[in-house]
């Protein structure tokens, strides 16, 4: 493999070098950390990382290569990866290629030798900011220039690109058990929380984003289940009306990451952009009805206000330890809840699981 | 939850001794513990036999016990202090066993003391093999397949049953003592009984063989709520079947997909839970099968642990501190992130860099067992380094442990250049990656070295990474910028390149500084840079920004001792501990450099800053010219900064203290003899020689004995005494071959001499006398192998006085600015200088300990230039005190089946304990009992004696017997006993192959003591069979008459008297004010 020399160019005039390890060309996106040790599969199928190009702390990536079962969605959904050093030899029982290889097959720029803690203190002193990543144009100037002049995520509809197209029916071939019947409104979702809805006995009905109320209410769901997905949930204010309708039926609804900023919409409240956000599998999360704290896996650049939520309509049911942040909410009347971080993990730790138990509970199993 | 009320009194038990398998951690983690707890207002009684330990200061605890760790001593404690608590947990394995047996035997109900952190049931869950396979099964995680026996006939059956190889694991020991792996029945006969007499309970596992499986750890915490935490995952680079302890260990894991990580993470948790541990800190091992990936649960310790402290250090999460907090009830949501102080201590710290640790062995110390890794641990010491990659981490490791090597290098070669990579060798030796790096150059594929170590590939990758990189350097026509940035990200050293490009060290930094290339410092955060960090803890690295923020105060660099091994351990980091603390009450600002996570030293609370560095001239430097210190002190860390004194002093560096010339002049022979005549002070006759025949013409001229040494090694390495002409050259040989290239060192040997140690203090115009300790042993003995007592118990006070007097001319002469340590012989009542370390010493402790003054705080004062007058030292001044604190030595040959545990001048103690109290013989009673030397009140002596001995030893079987004993023996001597009217029951000898012999008194417990002296300076087989079974077997034996002698009489008074504890503070106390020198 032969390697290209890259520049890193930020918005703010900041410059990293690098060097290509997948891919060649020029990218842009918000550039992002990521603090996990692990997942680095996980975290590039993501489709909440849509528009992001993600700068891993963690500097030794691609040691286990890459496997069929670890995706988070059919393909990488990230704009590119930043990493410190990128394995050249694969050791792992279950991987079937290299980090290289799959960044290569899906046209995705991957950079290394890139100095990501110098890069992390950037941003978290700094905040997310605009980013271009490129291996042809290597002048300081003109590349801070296209920085400067590239699309933020703000007030962007991100979950639109990354929508499924049509509405589908997750795996059937898989379906061991139908007990309910959940439609989720796809922003962007992992597929592991379709698979451990699907686990726990859901028949579970994928719709695009755009979808209407009425067209969900069409197949009479028992619960309704919102996903994470990218960027900015203001972007999305179509999809948030549709869910304000969906839950004033009284569906037994579950939202998570982007869903929960969705629901909080709807419900009234307000959202707003962290300064660098929260993106790891370390995150402790204290659940307040049980005064116990969960690990959690997050990725999230916004976040609900959790000031701005009626205290008349829902209240807040979790919180994030490190800055008091909302993640998660439950309405006080209807069968909804939702939260900011990940209980399907995938990456990050299982803690949270029960949130899909609960989720079933509410639709009576 | 807040903290308990509802106790107020809380014992903590240490962990006693340095042994292996249980090192200076548990001094961390101990005294992590005691400050927490007193920092809630809770009062603190700890037990702890080492004096060389920070925690059994007198400050950190309300009252100290230096009493031997055993259940009796515990109970004495409780009815005299009655706590409300017992926390086992800090203390090892030591604490855990003696906690549990306390418990067992109703103390802990008859005084109404609660056991905090982890109850009897759990100990007993985590550590019965048949209790925790059952809890596992509960909690639904995998363990392997093994059958619990408590006899031989037992084992043998069990492997029948799950076939061959099998692994045999003893419950209830250290560090896997006396466990192994069997290929056949004949070896399991022989494992199998090591493995059961290891065990407290006569209880082993014979389990399936994972041999060549991945091995990981995780350290996991949880709270009274439920809450749990994973702090670090570890991946050891060594399979499993080597000890975790020998094995290199890098965190965080490597080679997991996140899918795997969460099932062992999942596990971890469901372990904790199962088992029950309530509060704290526990340590989960796994075996992760390559092939398919099938995770097994090995062991739990339900405790903090050696891979703890390393988990703290790698990650800057301190687990004891957090996990004493927990015990009094906190939760972990409620206890700040020290670094971060914002976010809470209930989260997974996150690594942004690598870190690897390299154990240190001392097999060339104990020849006679081949230098091979298994289930039982044989290191002495670790270095841990981090890096931003894991070559980096592992190069620096590498030369942190000061091995000669300077990396992944080409010294590395030579150190096994003859041994293929083949056999036992290839999986189990130490020694075996530096041979993986010339099969590499050689053109052996990863394929087929992984085939023959069972190292993962991507770390062989890693180690060949390495190997490319040095034949680019070797090959560049020029050595560039690109180039030289690339070696120094790969952690090349200076020392290294140099060696590729055929240059000094110094032509390569200033040429690397040339290009601007210096290295940049990070912080070790707990957040991956999430977070702002307040802790100034840093590791080097070829980075781009630079997080140091050196300060413009007044600052000190102090130089720690890097990786313990024998005859440089503890004792060193607490003398630097001291120096930080003394430093920082005088308003310096302190920088501590070291490379020993087991260490007090490298918590980030002990100092100012804390680089987390190996000790060599490069990396010191480059610390040094970032903050600029006002001075290094280089005295405290033993040989090994000292070592750094000359080149440091050279390169420009304020080095503090007594001036390098001075330390050369005591170091160089030939300058310190011309020192010592102007002194008309004495030393034994000696010459160096270069060649053997020049050896033998000279030893004829001194005359026998004669002590035969290499220079510039540590410990008395290969140090011999020859008794006869013939010796002469067999041992010339061995000290050429232990210091190549060097010249072999002659002296006369005072046969029957008296030893003493002195540890002096002086700033250049005054003297003050820290103690004089007067060895138990004759010359002879490495003087840390030496037993020793202070105030002296045998020397007259004329003598004492005129040593003090030689010592303080010695020191003023020399110009000491701090600390010299004098080692004396006294033959026929003249005064023998032996020799002269210009340094805090391995004794500072233990007499700052046993006295109440604190030397290596004093030195550090002095060494800023306080003098002796300011500090009230009296000159020539001695402590003042109606006690005997007696030093006993501990050793590893428990670890080393077959090796002879017999004395001699090469230091072979990996730890010590102290045994103190009004009358000498109850403190040399309890030095013994601390040391692990089970000295019986009643039964059977077997006694054996060389021709030298027979007649103190009829003198001492006479006193046995009258005081109750009854005596074995063999022939000879039985016969010289008889004479004096002393009844012995005749034994075989071995070699007379005819039973009744002194192997079947000892498998059948009929003996209880065994004093046996060597017959010659190269003792017969039977003999060293005879010692390392009692050793193995836990039989107390005595090798010598200086030994022998004050034990029987402790034993004596002991039985008449009986014994007991007191506290620390209670000695000081009654200390009398008015004269607290003389």
């Amino acid at each position: 493999m032969s390697h290209t020399k890259a520049l890193i160019a930020l918005e703010d005039g900041t410059l990293f070098n690098a060097r290509a390890f997948a891919g060649r060309g020029e990218i842009e996106g918000e550039l992002v950390f990521n603090t996990s040790m692990t997942g680095y599969q996980e975290i590039l199928t993501d489709p909440s990382y849509r528009g992001q190009i993600v700068t891993l702390c963690y500097p030794l990536i691609g040691n286990y290569g890459i496997n069929t079962e670890d995706m988070e969605s059919y393909r990488p959904h990230a704009a590119g990866l930043v990493v410190g050093e990128c394995s050249r030899v694969v050791s792992n029982w279950r991987a079937n290629k290299s980090l290289p290889e799959y960044l290569e097959e899906n046209g995705i720029l991957g950079v290394d030798r890139v100095d990501t803690r110098a890069v992390t203190l950037h941003i978290r002193d700094k905040g997310a900011m605009k980013c271009v990543i490129s291996t042809e144009d290597l002048d300081a100037d003109s590349l801070v220039a296209k920085a400067k002049a590239s699309q933020g995520l703000v007030g962007r509809d991100l979950a639109s690109e990354v929508s499924v197209k049509a509405p589908m029916i997750w795996e059937p071939q898989n379906q061991k058990k139908t007990l309910r019947k959940v439609a989720t409104i796809d922003c962007g979702t992992k597929y592991n929380q379709l698979r451990i809805l699907q686990d726990l006995g859901c028949e579970v009905h994928v719709f695009p984003n755009n979808t209407s109320a009425e067209e969900i209410l069409a197949i009479k769901p028992d619960g309704l289940f919102l996903s994470n997905g990218p960027g900015d949930p203001e972007g999305v204010m179509h999809t948030v009306s549709e869910v304000r309708k969906l839950i004033q039926t009284g569906l037994p609804t579950f939202g998570i990451c982007f869903g929960h900023q969705l629901t909080a919409l709807a419900l009234g409240a307000k959202t707003f952009k962290l300064k660098f956000g929260h993106r790891g599998g370390n995150q402790p999360v204290m659940n307040l009805a049980k005064g116990t704290v969960e690990i959690t896996s997050q990725n999230h650049g916004f976040c609900v206000d959790k000031d701005s939520l009626d205290p008349e309509i829902a209240e807040t049911t979790h919180i994030n330890l490190n800055d008091q942040t909302s993640e998660g909410l439950r309405h006080k009347t209807l069968p909804l809840f939702t939260v900011q971080y990940h209980p399907e993990a995938a990456p990050g730790p299982h803690d949270s699981m029960y949130l899909f138990h609960d989720f079933m509970k509410s639709m009576g199993v | 939850m807040p903290k308990r009320t509802d106790i107020k009194k809380i014992m903590l038990i240490g962990s006693g001794p340095i042994v292996i398998g249980q090192a200076c951690e548990f001094d961390y983690s101990g005294t992590q513990a005691c400050k927490a707890l007193r920092e809630e207002g809770y009062e603190i009684v700890l037990i702890n036999s080492n004096p060389a330990t920070i925690m059994t200061d007198p400050e950190i605890a309300d009252r100290t016990y230096i009493e031997p760790i055993t259940p009796e001593a515990v109970e004495k404690i409780i009815a005299k202090e009655r706590p409300d608590a017992l926390l086992p947990t800090l203390g090892g394995q030591t604490a855990l066993n003696t906690a549990l047996t306390v418990a067992n035997m109703g103390i802990l109900e008859k005084y109404g003391v609660e056991m905090i952190g982890a109850n009897a049931e759990v100990i007993h869950r985590a550590e019965d093999r048949d209790a925790f396979k059952e809890a596992m099964k509960e909690a639904n995680v995998e363990t392997l397949i093994s059958i619990q026996v408590h006899t031989l006939a037992e084992a043998m059956a069990a492997a029948d049953k799950i076939g061959y190889p099998v692994i045999v694991r003893p419950s209830f020991t250290l560090g896997g003592t006396g466990g192994g792996t069997a290929d056949n029945p004949e070896e399991l006969r022989e494992v199998a009984t090591a493995g059961l007499k290891a065990s407290l309970n006569t209880t082993v596992l014979i389990e399936e063989s994972v041999y060549g499986w991945k091995e990981y750890e995780m350290e996991v915490m949880r709270d009274h709520k439920d809450n749990v935490v994973i702090i670090c995952a570890i991946e050891n680079l060594d399979h499993m079947g080597i000890h975790t302890g020998d094995s290199i260990t890098v965190a965080p894991a490597q080679t997991l997909t996140d899918r795997e990580y969460q099932a062992m993470r999942d596990a971890s948790i469901r372990v904790m839970r199962t088992i029950g541990v309530e509060t704290g800190g526990s340590n989960v091992q796994f075996a992760v099968d390559p092939k398919t990936g099938r995770i097994t649960v090995i062991e739990m310790n339900p405790r903090v642990s050696r891979s703890s402290a390393l988990a703290s250090k790698a990650t800057g999460f301190p687990i004891a501190k957090i996990a004493a907090k927990l015990a009094v009830g906190y939760t972990l949501d409620e206890l700040p992130n020290d670094i971060t102080r914002e976010t809470p201590a209930c989260f997974e710290p996150t690594l942004d860099y690598c870190v690897v640790k390299i154990p240190r062995f001392a097999f060339e110390k104990f020849t006679s067992t081949p230098a091979r890794l298994g289930v039982s641990m044989k290191s002495v010491g670790e270095t841990m380094a981090i890096g931003r990659n894991m070559k980096e981490a592992f190069q620096k490791a590498l030369r942190g442990l000061e091995r000669g090597i300077d990396g992944f290098d080409l010294k590395c070669e030579e150190i096994v250049a003859d041994r293929p990579l083949e056999g036992l060798f290839a999986t189990t030796s130490p020694d075996r990656i530096f041979r993986i790096k010339t099969e590499m150059k050689n053109g052996m594929t990863d394929e087929e070295l992984y085939k023959r170590t069972h190292i993962d590939p991507w770390f062989l990758d890693m180690m060949r990474q390495i190997c490319e990189l040095e034949k680019r350097i070797q090959d560049a026509p020029e050595l560039d910028a690109d180039l030289m940035k690339e070696a120094k990200d790969d952690g090349f050293s200076d020392a290294q390149i140099a060696a590729l490009r055929g240059k000094t060290h110094t032509e390569i930094r200033e040429l690397r500084k040339s290009f601007g290339i210096i290295p940049n410092y990070r912080l070790v955060d707990t957040c991956a840079g999430e977070f702002e960090a307040y802790t100034p803890y840093f590791y080097s690295s070829y980075g781009e920004t630079d997080e140091s923020r050196p300060s413009t105060k007044p600052k000190i660099m102090i130089l720690g001792s890097g990786p313990n091994r024998i005859g440089q351990g503890i004792e060193f980091d607490y003398c630097c501990v001291h120096t930080v603390m003394a430093l920082r009450d005088m308003g310096y600002e302190t920088i501590m450099v070291n490379s020993n996570p087991e260490t007090v030293s490298t918590d980030y609370d002990t100092s100012d800053k804390l680089y987390f560095e190996p000790l060599t001239f490069e990396d010191v430097m480059n610390i040094y010219e970032k903050e600029k210190p006002e001075g290094v002190v280089v005295q405290m860390g033993g040989q090994t900064p000292l070592n750094l004194s000359v080149p440091l002093a050279a390169a420009g560096v304020p080095v503090l203290g007594t001036p390098s010339d001075s330390i050369d002049q005591a170091e160089d022979r030939e300058r310190c003899r011309v020192l010592l005549d102007q002194l008309g002070l004495k030393q034994p006759q000696s010459a160096t020689a270069k060649t053997v025949e020049q050896a033998v013409e000279v030893a004829k001229k001194i005359g026998l004995p004669i002590m035969i040494r290499p220079s510039y090694v540590l410990g008395g390495r290969a140090m011999m005494i020859a008794w006869e002409e013939a010796d002469i050259i067999p041992y010339v040989k061995e000290a050429f071959k232990a210091g190549p290239g060097m010249p072999v060192l002659l002296d006369r040997f005072l046969d029957n001499a008296i030893e003493a140690d002195v540890d002096v203090l002086c700033d250049s115009e005054d003297v003050y006398v820290g103690g004089v300790m007067e060895h138990v042993e004759a010359a002879g003995i490495h003087s840390g192998d030496s037993a020793c007592c202070t105030p002296p118990y045998s020397l007259s006070p004329i003598i004492v006085d005129r040593i003090k007097d030689s010592c303080g001319k010695i020191a003023l002469a020399l110009k000491v600015k701090g600390l010299l340590n004098v080692q004396i012989a006294v033959h026929k009542g003249e005064i023998y200088i032996i020799e002269i370390n210009p340094r805090a010493s391995r004794t500072v402790p233990y007499l700052s300990k046993s006295t109440g003054i604190p030397l290596a705080k004093l030195a550090a004062q002095v060494s800023v230039g306080r003098t002796l007058r300011e500090l009230d030292l009296p000159t020539l001044g001695t402590p003042n005190y109606h006690w005997y604190a007696v030093k006993e030595a501990v050793f590893p040959f428990n670890r080393f089946a077959g090796v002879d545990p017999i004395l001699s001048p090469e230091m072979k103690s990996t730890g010590e304990v102290m045994g103190m109290d009004y009358v000498f013989e109850a403190a040399f009673w309890k030095a013994q009992i601390a040391a692990g030397q089970a000295l019986p009140t009643e039964g059977t002596v077997f006694l054996s004696a060389n021709d030298e001995s027979k007649d103190w030893m009829t003198d001492l079987g006479k006193t046995l017997h009258d005081i109750g004993f009854s005596i074995i023996a063999t022939e000879g001597t039985a016969q010289v006993l008889e004479e004096k009217g002393v009844p012995a029951e005749r034994l075989f000898k071995l070699a007379e192959g005819q039973s009744p012999n002194i192997q079947d008194y000892m498998a059948d417990g009929k003996v209880q003591l065994i004093i046996n002296t060597p017959s010659s300076a190269i003792s017969r087989k039977d003999e060293v069979k005879i010692r390392s079974e009692a050793i193995l077997r836990g039989i107390p034996i005595i090798t010598t008459k200086w030994g022998a002698l004050p034990t029987i009489a402790a034993i004596d008074y002991i039985n008449k008297r009986g014994w007991v504890v007191t506290a620390l503070q209670e000695y000081f106390l009654a200390a009398p004010s008015g004269n607290k020198f003389r």
